[in-house]
């Protein structure tokens, strides 16, 4: 038994429940803590996650939803993407619980569009909660971020 | 003998304000759940009552060097976004003269015998005082340290300490020797760190206030290896949910667990004080048991009535129409004789109705608890470590000092994560010494708990009335406050409550400038009871009572005509109140006040004091589709000198965010004693294409510093309401602004 899932570009098999959400298996079984537990009811994208590329709320996807789907997760960046170096330099974090989702929305934005107007970053932006209100330096990261990778 | 008072109590060293009646609260717990107005005791003495003896090495218990040079600053605080640990950080590093590259920073033990907040008496953040109370601690840590160092450094190149400097933690000579701190470690490590070191002059600062100063964790938390009480994992670790009564005051009368025992993964089902804990071997599972559960409750002394309700009976009482036996009416600030009543055609009447708000940090309240008999540690994101020592002692029967803390990151807390009754910290310990053996057991609570789970900013509602002179300044105020006290009828009261007034509920209201600037004042309070527990929340009593007093005084401006900036310099004037105008002069001069706007733009403008800072606050509104958006504020802040410039403009960033979220649309209703909205589906707050842009100017100040991290906060809530009157004439009388 168990299930097989692609994360971060390994296949592990998880025996939990099918029904039991993507979250509380990155988290509780595979000890990947990156992706956070805000509200379990896809309302702050804090524990934003891609699937095949897109921005997705792990806390209300069943890992039976997933089947052969390419998860992203936090830790998939490495520390290396643009985003992160762009959030280090604004000092974009607060109490920084909520920036793993920030970031992971952010960078399924800009791989789809890689020069987002304000307008662009408002709208994908919007399903990310920051309590602290660290919102206006992750705007300005997302644009910095975006004019690095369009000059690289 | 020593009075808790003569410590705890005393005006800041730091040269701030006298305590905030908030700073007040923190020590109060601590003696008062002691027992401790004990003759001869600190507080500190008694919450490190059975501390183990520590051995801090040659620089004391702020400071480690490793042989590289590497420089750990213990961090006494609780760093939960505000930005505190690079702010002492640079108060370390600027005295030391270190290399700003090679200083980072650990969260301290928990130990109130060393590292109590020395604005309170024993450990704790809160009260926006981490930098103020460290401003001369931390820096005497850098002081003693460089001297070392230099000391060492003359000894072995026999020349006088005067011609030894220090400049990015190497230590030179101007004959050309020079060494490193991690060169001169050994010999610096057996000289005797002086008791009083010399500090610079600020004049003379490389570090402090500077852009220099950048967070130290900025990297960690934005790769996701930042850890979170949510993130603990420990060997053979279990996960607590806990099933809370749905009502405020109810109290479990029978469960059935059968059907919850069979879910997979669920190990124990057991009743504690706080209800029925399950325990599972993931989050998943526990959150399965528990919905698996069969409860019963007795509300027999649950909370009954609805928000209306409240909200009713809150108006009914500060119009003199009922006084239940709850509280009696007390005074706070009145002065003069109030000879004529407050009727007529030169008085303003206003009346303003605020909801219970959550604090609802993205980290719901959690926390790892092992316990063996009276051994217990605690593992989290603890803000209040004395407090929940003494907590979680009187759940153990152990001495306070004795409950180890390892103290993580804090997803956010905006002053829930320390509560005078430690309520999430205790239910942990409960569930933890209910599976003993020193199991690792996490608590989590899920977003419906914690927002569920009361200590709310508390429903308030205030009455105004305002005779105005024919110069359309006030002459009279009459002022009435209903809101729940959170010390009263507590195991606070006896300390915080100061003739009858627990100032939390009226500080803003007390010690205003328009208040000093009116010769007749006739002000009082009361303070109903209700099973909803409330706390502080983010500024505290400023959450109401800068809205209403910057609210008035708008409405004041507007009927006497005059422009209420105009309007505001007057009565600093007429109240002396220098520090008020400089904000505002400074914010409405950034913010172009009085200069056209774009068609249904308007400004609003706030000015308030809190936490020893005084904040003013500029915001640009305008009405679409029926709700307000706010596109740009302007805030101009006095906090003394500017440690870390950067974390201020943060800190005011943040602030305005949250007391914007909280005027636009925060509100937890009641019903029937239940709380309505438990998750952001309903409990509505401020998201990315809501954020207005804040520029934040900092006045300069030789001035020690003073609170950051909660008076951005009040001023926003303040200045939205006066936009809104500039743009549509009509008061604002009601918070959340925005219904449903």
């Amino acid at each position: 038994m168990g299930l097989s899932l692609s994360i971060n570009g390994q296949i592990h098999t998880v025996e939990a429940e099918p029904d039991t959400p993507l979250l509380w298996v990155l988290r509780d079984e595979l000890g990947m803590t990156g992706t956070k537990y805000g509200c379990g009811v896809a309302q702050c994208g804090a524990c934003t996650v891609h699937l095949d590329g897109a921005a997705v709320r792990s806390c209300q996807t069943p890992i039976s939803a997933v089947g052969a789907g390419k998860i992203t997760t936090i830790e998939g960046l490495e520390g290396r993407h643009p985003l992160q170096a762009a959030w280090v330099a604004h000092d974009v974090p607060q109490c920084g619980y909520c920036q793993s989702g920030q970031i992971m929305s952010a960078a399924a934005l800009l791989a789809q569009n890689p020069k987002p107007s304000d307008g662009d970053i408002d709208a994908a932006m919007s399903g990310n909660l920051c309590r602290c209100g660290a919102y206006q330096r992750i705007h300005a990261a997302i644009l910095d971020a975006a004019s690095a990778k369009t000059e690289a | 003998m020593r009075l808790l008072s003569d410590t705890a109590l005393a005006p800041n060293p730091a040269g701030g304000d006298d305590l905030s009646a908030t700073r007040r609260g923190f020590v109060i717990g601590a003696v008062m759940a002691s027992g401790a107005l004990l003759v001869g005791c600190s507080p500190a003495d008694i919450m490190g009552a059975g501390a183990p003896k520590r051995d801090f090495g040659a620089f004391g218990p702020f400071l480690k060097f490793a042989p590289d040079g590497q420089i750990t600053v213990m961090n006494k605080h609780q760093e939960m976004g505000q930005g505190n640990h690079v702010g002492l950080l640079a108060m370390v590093a600027e005295e030391l003269d270190a290399d700003w590259s090679k200083v980072g920073v650990e969260a301290s033990a928990a130990d109130a015998k060393v590292y109590a907040n020395s604005l309170m008496g024993i450990q704790g953040t809160g009260g926006s005082t981490a930098i103020a109370n460290s401003w001369l601690q931390y820096r005497k840590v850098g002081a003693a340290a460089r001297a070392m160092f230099v000391q060492a450094a003359a000894e072995a190149w026999k020349a006088p300490i005067s011609e030894i400097h220090v400049k990015s933690g190497v230590v030179s000579h101007a004959n050309g020797k020079s060494a490193t701190f991690a060169e001169l470690l050994p010999a610096a490590a057996k000289i005797v760190p002086p008791k009083d070191p010399t500090l610079k002059d600020p004049k003379d600062f490389t570090l402090i206030g500077t852009d220099r100063v950048k967070r130290k964790d900025s990297l960690a938390k934005s790769t996701g290896t930042a850890r979170y009480t949510q993130d603990v994992r420990l060997p053979n670790m279990l996960t607590a949910v806990v099933a809370h009564s749905p009502r405020f005051g109810g109290k479990l009368k029978s469960f059935d667990a059968t059907a919850a025992r069979k879910v997979k993964g669920v190990v124990d089902v057991f009743a504690i004080p706080t209800g029925v804990a399950v325990v599972a071997d993931g989050v998943y599972a526990a959150r399965k048991g528990r919905d698996a559960l069969v409860l019963t409750w007795d509300d027999s002394a649950a909370e009954a009535r609805s928000s209306a309700e409240l909200e009713a009976t809150y108006r009914k009482i500060a119009a003199g129409e009922i006084t239940p036996k709850d509280d009696q009416w007390t005074d706070f600030a009145s002065k003069g004789e109030a000879k004529d009543s407050f009727e007529g055609p030169d008085v303003l009447h206003a009346t303003y109705d605020f909801p219970y708000l959550a604090h609802a940090p993205m980290e719901p309240m959690n926390c790892v608890a092992q316990v063996d008999g009276s051994k217990c540690k605690l593992t989290y994101g603890a803000q209040g470590h004395s407090l929940d020592q003494l907590s979680a002692a009187t759940v153990v029967f152990a001495l306070p000092g004795s409950i180890e803390i390892e103290t993580l990151f804090a997803g956010g807390s905006f002053g829930r994560r320390s509560s005078y009754d430690s309520d999430y910290v205790v239910e942990a310990v409960h569930v933890a010494k209910h599976v003993g053996g020193f199991r690792p057991v996490k608590l989590v609570w899920t977003r419906e708990d914690d927002m569920g789970g009361g200590h709310y900013r508390p429903m308030a509602h205030h009455a105004v009335s305002v005779r105005v002179g024919k110069d359309g300044y006030p002459v009279a105020w009459r002022h009435r406050v209903v809101v729940q006290s959170f010390a009263k009828g507590t195991m606070l009261a006896s300390m915080m409550v100061k003739k009858g007034v627990d100032g939390t509920t009226v500080e803003g209201v007390e010690g205003s400038p328009y208040l000093a600037a009116t010769p007749v004042v006739d002000a009082k309070v009361y303070t109903p009871k209700s099973p909803i527990t409330t706390l502080w929340w983010r500024s505290v009593g400023a959450t109401h009572t800068a809205p209403v007093m910057e609210h008035t005084v708008d409405q004041l401006a507007h009927r006497a005509g005059i422009d209420p900036v105009a309007y505001r310099r007057e009565l600093y004037n007429r109240a002396g109140a220098k520090r008020h105008l400089a904000v505002l002069d400074l914010a409405t001069e950034k913010a172009g006040w009085g200069q056209p706007l774009a068609e249904g733009w308007t400004r609003g403008c706030a000015v308030h004091e809190s936490f020893g800072s005084v904040v003013a606050n500029v915001c640009e509104m305008k009405l679409i589709d029926g709700e307000p958006k706010v596109r740009r504020v302007v805030v101009a802040v006095d906090c003394g000198v500017a440690v870390t410039p950067d974390q201020i403009a943060a800190q005011m960033e943040g602030g305005a965010c949250y007391g914007l979220s909280a005027a636009l649309y925060g509100k937890v209703e009641i019903d029937k004693g239940a709380p309505v909205e438990k998750n952001f589906d309903s409990y509505r707050v401020l998201r990315h294409n809501e954020a207005p842009k804040v520029e934040t100017h900092i006045l300069p100040s030789a001035n020690p510093p003073s609170g950051v991290g909660e008076p951005g906060t009040p001023v926003m809530m303040a200045s939205l309401p006066n936009a809104i009157l500039a743009a549509t004439g009509k008061p604002v009388s009601k918070f959340p602004i925005v219904s449903a």
